[in-house]
């Protein structure tokens, strides 16, 4: 929880004379900072407090956008398109690659915390498509084989760090 | 103050500037169903229900300022289809059943429906595995009868000051939560002042120890306890 505060508490001084309007930026500053990419319920009351906010408000407010994370998510968050375009070029089987790679389900985080699969609407890049997003990095012509080498690569990657 | 003229149901009116289709239709007499409005809230255009047309425009007259020229009208085969419609919608999207509710024939969804004729509901039922929340003392929240109205969130910040409900979630995901989503037992905040249940339109929030039918309300108290305060 110490480690916590402290970036949010970072966060927040960046933003010393915030107002309400200003409650996204800082919402998707904190999870950003946050290791486990997500808003904790001490990080929201901070929040609030800081922005003279209410609680119910603030949870109202970061509930209605499925960016936001209320339980602690792994490393990376693996985001895959689910709109129709993806659909059509067969996200739905790169879909399966990655919860047969990663062993898990939608929603659900890897039990050495480095990865958390998700679902999203579409990622704005059709002309690639399928199309997945790990972190903010974006990934298109998605096929089963690049899936492994993809999760493969990071896997080394986090090894090496 | 400037008074301007509009037409309502074919009459002319004249009524102050600022003024919503729904006061003036209220001072008129002509009657338009409500449900997340409430005199002495604030207006939000939440539920739908008091839609009235305006030149042609369907528009929910709690939250649409009169202007200038203005031709509403308030009820007709349209607007009654698709208010029954609404209502249809709202009653499928929990689990209301009135004959095992503690707010039967003292509630304002049934009220409606009554006076609406609404015979069946021909939209498919969601049936929704909801909660019910009795962590609170006195009070009990069952998000099965919860229409969405936010009346217990604008009372409580507008009247009580204490800020406890939020609506959280989108669409059919939607709850009504006290502060970061805490059982209501242990929202800090919450002076047991019991406002939101007197507004509740349904029964969705209500007193503990009620048995079916045996729970009214009375909104109207916030309505007076608005009215004095400006008052004074």
């Amino acid at each position: 929880m110490l480690n916590e505060e402290v970036h949010v508490n970072e966060v927040l001084k960046k933003y010393p004379s915030a107002t309400r309007e200003d409650l996204l930026d800082i919402l998707h500053d904190i999870q950003e900072s946050d290791p486990h990419h997500y808003l904790s319920d001490a990080a929201l009351s901070d929040v609030a407090a800081h922005l003279g906010m209410d609680l119910a408000d603030i949870k109202g407010t970061a509930s209605f956008y499925s960016m936001f994370s209320f339980s602690p998510r792994g490393k990376h968050v693996i985001r895959i398109c689910d709109s129709p375009p993806c659909q059509l070029l067969g996200a739905t089987t790169i879909l399966q690659k990655l919860i047969d790679v990663l062993g898990i389900a939608v929603g659900e985080t890897t039990s050495d915390g480095l990865f958390t699969l998700e679902t999203a609407s579409c990622l704005g890049v059709c002309g690639v498509a399928p199309a997945m997003m790990i972190d903010q990095e974006t990934y298109g012509n998605l096929t089963p084989t690049r899936i492994a080498e993809i999760i493969e690569q990071i896997r080394r990657e986090d090894e090496a760090s | 103050m400037k008074e301007i003229l509009i037409r309502i149901d074919g009459k002319e009116v004249a009524a102050p500037a600022g003024s919503t289709i729904l006061e003036v239709a209220q001072q008129q007499g002509i009657p338009i169903p409500t449900l997340c409005h409430l005199d002495g809230l604030s207006d939000i255009g939440g539920c739908r229900m008091c839609i009235v047309d305006v030149d042609g425009k369907i528009v929910t007259s709690c939250t649409t300022k009169i202007a200038a020229g203005m031709e509403v009208i308030t009820n007709n085969d349209r607007l009654a289809e698709l208010r029954r419609l609404n209502l249809e919608l709202i009653f499928a999207e929990r689990n209301h059943v009135c004959s095992m509710c503690v707010s039967n024939n003292h509630c304002e969804l049934q009220d409606l429906a009554c006076d609406l004729g609404m015979q069946n509901v021909e939209v498919p039922y969601a049936y929704p595995r909801l909660s019910l929340d009795a962590t609170h003392p006195k009070f009990i929240i069952d998000h099965n009868r919860c229409i969405l109205c936010g009346r217990c969130v604008r009372v409580c910040a507008e009247i009580e000051g204490a800020h406890v409900w939020g609506i959280a979630g989108r669409g059919s995901e939607a709850r009504v939560i006290t502060e970061l989503g805490v059982d209501w037992g242990d929202a800090e905040k919450c002076t047991d002042c019991g406002k939101c249940v007197e507004v509740c339109p349904t029964g969705a929030i209500v007193e503990k120890g009620k048995a079916t039918a045996e729970m009214v309300k009375h909104p109207e108290l916030v309505t007076t306890l608005k009215e004095r305060r400006e008052n004074d």
